[in-house]
């Protein structure tokens, strides 16, 4: 599998860390740890930070709007970071842009759901 | 994009053709494959980015939609490099496309219980200079895109 998911909660917030590449065929994978982790935590908010993610697709696209309407129907926020410009592009191209904040870094987005929460 | 293979080496160019299984583990072989084929017209990591992305795209339409997750179809892709001007063909011998103006809609997916995005026709429309998508239901879906590599020309320039 050329993924890696790296998991951190840190109080209400889940912090979720992808290294390598989101496709259809990784997708799955990333899904149901994600599914899994909120489920078990007191998961309010959640963090995705793609700073080694290398290549996405549209499959990743219907993974991070699943997991936005999860976060959403929990009552939280789903925020990401570290987007690089072919990811940035292709967030504009869906419109998910619209409805997902893009941080920086972790810092900035965790400092905004502190002050959300 | 009617070039025969043997016309395209009479003509200076260069051809490639891929088979594999309609299994989820080779998009990720179909794409660096395709990027590794166009390396010798110099692309920029912009352009490798698209062509990877569009690939990548067509081909999980051959296994989800195309083949339904059956690891027993075949997925082809053919690629052509005419001068600056690489050509791809990807194709499936699966169900084919019943409504093909619907599925070219951005947001569209006929599984949304897959949490497929219906983003994969626009994404090739826009990361490529020409596409088409030629379907017959019961037959298969051949894609069709063009991309003119302009890196070359930048640099001398």
């Amino acid at each position: 599998m050329n993924l890696q998911l790296e998991l951190e909660q840190r109080r209400q917030v889940l912090i979720v860390r992808l290294r390598g590449e989101l496709d259809h065929h990784t997708a799955e994978t990333v899904r149901t740890r994600m599914d899994e982790a909120i489920q078990r935590g007191r998961v309010e908010h959640l963090v995705l930070s793609l700073e080694d993610l290398t290549f996405m697709d549209s499959s990743g696209l219907g993974v991070i709007l699943g997991r936005y309407k999860v976060i959403k129907n929990l009552g939280g926020k789903m925020v990401v970071c570290h987007v690089n410009p072919s990811v940035h592009r292709l967030f504009e191209l869906s419109g998910l842009f619209k409805i997902l904040a893009i941080y920086e870094n972790e810092r900035s987005a965790l400092t905004e759901l502190e002050v959300v929460s | 994009m009617s070039e025969k293979l043997e016309d395209v080496t009479q003509n200076g160019g260069n051809f490639m053709t891929l088979q594999f299984a309609s299994r989820s583990e080779n998009e990720a072989f179909a794409r660096v494959a395709v990027a590794a084929f166009v390396t010798q017209l110099d692309p920029t990591m912009d352009e490798l980015t698209d062509l990877k992305t569009v690939v990548s795209e067509a081909v999980t339409n051959c296994i989800i939609h195309g083949y339904d997750n059956d690891p027993n179809g075949i997925v082809k892709i053919s690629a052509q490099i005419i001068e600056e001007t690489i050509s791809i063909t990807i194709e499936d011998n699966g169900h084919g496309i019943e409504d093909l103006e619907l599925a070219k809609q951005p947001l569209y997916t006929s599984k949304p219980e897959l949490e497929r995005s219906g983003m994969g026709f626009t994404i090739m429309e826009n990361f490529m200079d020409e596409f088409e998508v030629i379907s017959e239901l019961g037959s298969g879906t051949r894609i069709r895109m063009k991309k003119r590599i302009e890196s070359k020309k930048a640099l001398y320039n």
